[in-house]
């Protein structure tokens, strides 16, 4: 019975050819524009986030420098009951150094919500040239962690950062730290810590964030060299970097963290906000443009199926005259739709598909962003499924109204108009 | 089972538009079975609506229809849509065919919906039936390349696919020449004879009328002979 409906559906559908097809590129346009302008839009968002985040650790566990809470005053017992205000408190000398960080790391490995854990050495540091001193950063990291879990490796634009590993006191220069040293990948630069020790370091390569505040200022060297350039021990670790099966829980975490290693933590949304209401903002207007499309096809829809049901009253009421059933009718209205709606729908993902690997041919070339060649695209199969059940859903409901109408038609009212 | 094919028991029939009017008033009679009945009357005496009613198509009225024993006047509409698939066949003033189909496949419409034996056998069928009206050769031709008297016994085949019990007819033969009128009759005719299939025909064709078995004349609403 249903097939029967649905061969009466694609008949009335053939008959009517180039309206069918008029209204299935409604369809196609509609999704095709939303895959790609979705797309596109994720595929920039991802792009423009990744700048940050990955090389952000999901959360990072770090000594801040901090006026003690706990002054001596409070502690005297002669003033417990009292209002103590101390003006002008200064930190003492407190270790940047994570206390007992070996236990730490050991600690996060276990948790099973943790995907990688690389600690960190940062260390200020003065590049020489010549007779001036350039104030600078140098980060100590695990090079085999950096490159798994924190994509160091699309920032290295010259050299090799295993090598950091392979040579002893190397170096990878900001782009920006290179530049103003006119160093190339090979030559020796000499560093001064903060505590006024100086060594020589090789440099095996270039890295370029496309952040302009941290390529003229930082580098990047291993563990060791930069605990040697600070005159600590092995241990000693400023940061632990953590990075989280699910990036939404990193604020939470963060607080059980801070309160169970007694360190500062700091969340990755916390500290990128700005980026998060960016990449919302962006998402809105993706959806709220692709859903303008599918709704003005819909319309389209709407409009082909309710001149098609005029045209053909004298059909719906010898269907109904024969035998076929209100629900039949309303069914063999609501396939046709549905049929344009597919087909319509299947075209508009392919061409989606076409449109958004045209653009991902696009060259995009910018200083900032050494690693991208072409415009960004995310492929992401969620937004076709999501294109997909969008396309039945509007059509389905365009088709609803004008096959209720024809269910309602009264056979007798046209037999007797003629 | 009695051989009453069809019943009507004081049925009433009322328009609102634009005053109330009653257009048929206490309509009583009954189709036996294999009966060749037409009915005839004046321009807007009320015989196609009684027909209306008497196909179920038109539920607003007063009083009960039983068609083959069973009361119409309970059932809901997609009740009422199997009854007709199965038991009324008909032929109208003009042809309606489904102009998208083959002449075939508006044949077959009925009996696929019906479901009753397979779309082979079906098909089957239906070209026997087109055959015996002598259209078997347009079979495969949309519906809408027939000429007047051909579509005519098309729409008659499609009436005829489900072996109703009662067919009915509004004005069958009133837009044909008396060639093809006279055509249609004869196959009416045959199908009472062979098939002991009732027939209720409206027409304004005095000529047709006197030939069939019973000929009820209305008036004003009124069943007058």
């Amino acid at each position: 019975m249903n097939t029967l409906n649905l061969s009466i559906s694609k008949t009335l559908l053939m008959a009517r050819l180039k309206q069918s097809v008029i209204a299935a590129a409604g369809v196609t346009f509609g999704i095709a524009m939303f895959i790609t302008l979705v797309s596109f839009m994720t595929g920039l968002n991802k792009m423009l986030d990744s700048l940050i985040l990955n090389r952000t650790p999901h959360i990072r566990l770090y000594n801040a420098i901090n006026p003690n809470a706990d002054q001596p005053v409070n502690r005297s017992t002669e003033f417990k009951n009292a209002v103590n205000i101390v003006r002008s408190i200064k930190p003492s000398d407190s270790r940047t150094e994570i206390y007992n960080s070996t236990a730490i790391i050991h600690s996060l490995k276990n948790d099973s919500r943790v995907v990688a854990v690389a600690p960190k050495v940062a260390s200020q540091v003065f590049y020489n040239i010549g007779v001036i001193d350039l104030n600078g950063l140098v980060n100590g990291i695990d090079v085999s962690q950096e490159m798994k879990y924190f994509s160091f490796a699309d920032y290295i634009i010259k050299g090799d950062a295993y090598d950091l590993n392979r040579i002893s006191n190397s170096v990878i220069l900001g782009k920006g730290v290179a530049d103003k040293m006119m160093s190339q990948v090979g030559d020796v630069i000499h560093v001064t810590s903060a505590k006024g020790d100086q060594l020589s370091l090789k440099v095996v390569g270039i890295f370029q964030l496309g952040l302009a505040t941290v390529d003229d200022v930082q580098s990047y060297a291993s563990l060791e060299t930069t605990q040697k350039l600070l005159g600590k021990p092995k241990s000693y670790y400023t940061d632990i970097q953590v990075k989280l099966t699910n990036i939404d829980d990193a604020p939470a975490v963060a607080k059980e963290y801070a309160l169970r290693y007694r360190t500062d933590a700091e969340d990755v949304q916390t500290a990128n906000a700005q980026f998060e209401s960016g990449t919302k903002v962006r998402n809105i207007i993706t959806y709220a443009v692709s859903i303008t499309l599918l709704i003005v096809a819909g319309f389209g829809i709407y409009n082909i199926l309710n001149m098609m049901i005029y045209e053909k009253m004298d059909a719906i009421a010898i269907l109904k005259a024969t035998g076929f059933s209100s629900s039949d009718v309303k069914n063999i209205f609501i396939n046709l739709s549905m049929i344009i709606g597919f087909i319509g729908g299947v075209a508009g993902l392919l061409t989606g598909m076409l449109l958004t690997m045209l653009i991902d041919q696009i060259p995009f070339k910018t200083a900032a962003l050494p690693a991208i060649s072409t415009y960004p695209i995310n492929y992401d199969f969620t937004y076709y499924i999501i294109g997909a059940l969008f396309a039945m859903a509007t059509t389905y409901i365009a088709g609803y109204f004008p096959a209720k109408k024809a269910a309602r038609i009264d056979p007798v009212v046209i037999i007797r108009g003629k | 089972m009695s051989d009453i094919i069809l019943e009507t028991r004081s049925i009433n029939k009322y328009f609102h538009d634009p005053v109330t009017f009653q257009v048929l008033n206490d309509i009583n009679f009954t189709i036996r079975k294999g009966e060749f009945v037409s009915i005839t009357g004046k321009s807007g005496c009320g015989k196609s609506t009684l027909l209306y009613i008497l196909s179920t198509m038109d539920t607003d009225y007063e009083g009960e229809l039983y068609i083959d024993g069973e009361s119409m006047t309970k059932l809901p509409h997609n009740g009422l849509a199997k009854v007709r698939n199965e038991k009324i066949g008909f032929v109208f003033q003009f042809h309606y065919l489904l102009p998208e189909f083959t002449v075939l496949q508006n044949v077959m419409l009925p009996a696929l919906k019906l479901g009753k034996f397979e779309p082979a056998a079906i098909e089957e069928r239906a070209m026997s039936l087109l055959r015996r009206l002598d259209i078997g050769d347009q079979a495969k031709k949309g519906a809408n390349r027939l000429s007047g008297g051909q579509k005519q016994r098309v729409a008659i085949a499609r009436a005829l696919i489900n072996d109703p019990v009662l067919i009915m007819g509004d004005e069958p033969t009133g837009n044909l020449d008396s060639k093809n009128s006279k055509i249609v009759f004869d196959i009416f005719k045959e199908l009472v004879a062979e098939k002991k299939q009732s027939l209720l025909i409206v027409t304004h064709d005095e000529d047709f009328a006197r030939t069939t078995d019973r000929n009820i004349v209305m008036d004003d609403g009124r069943m007058v002979k």
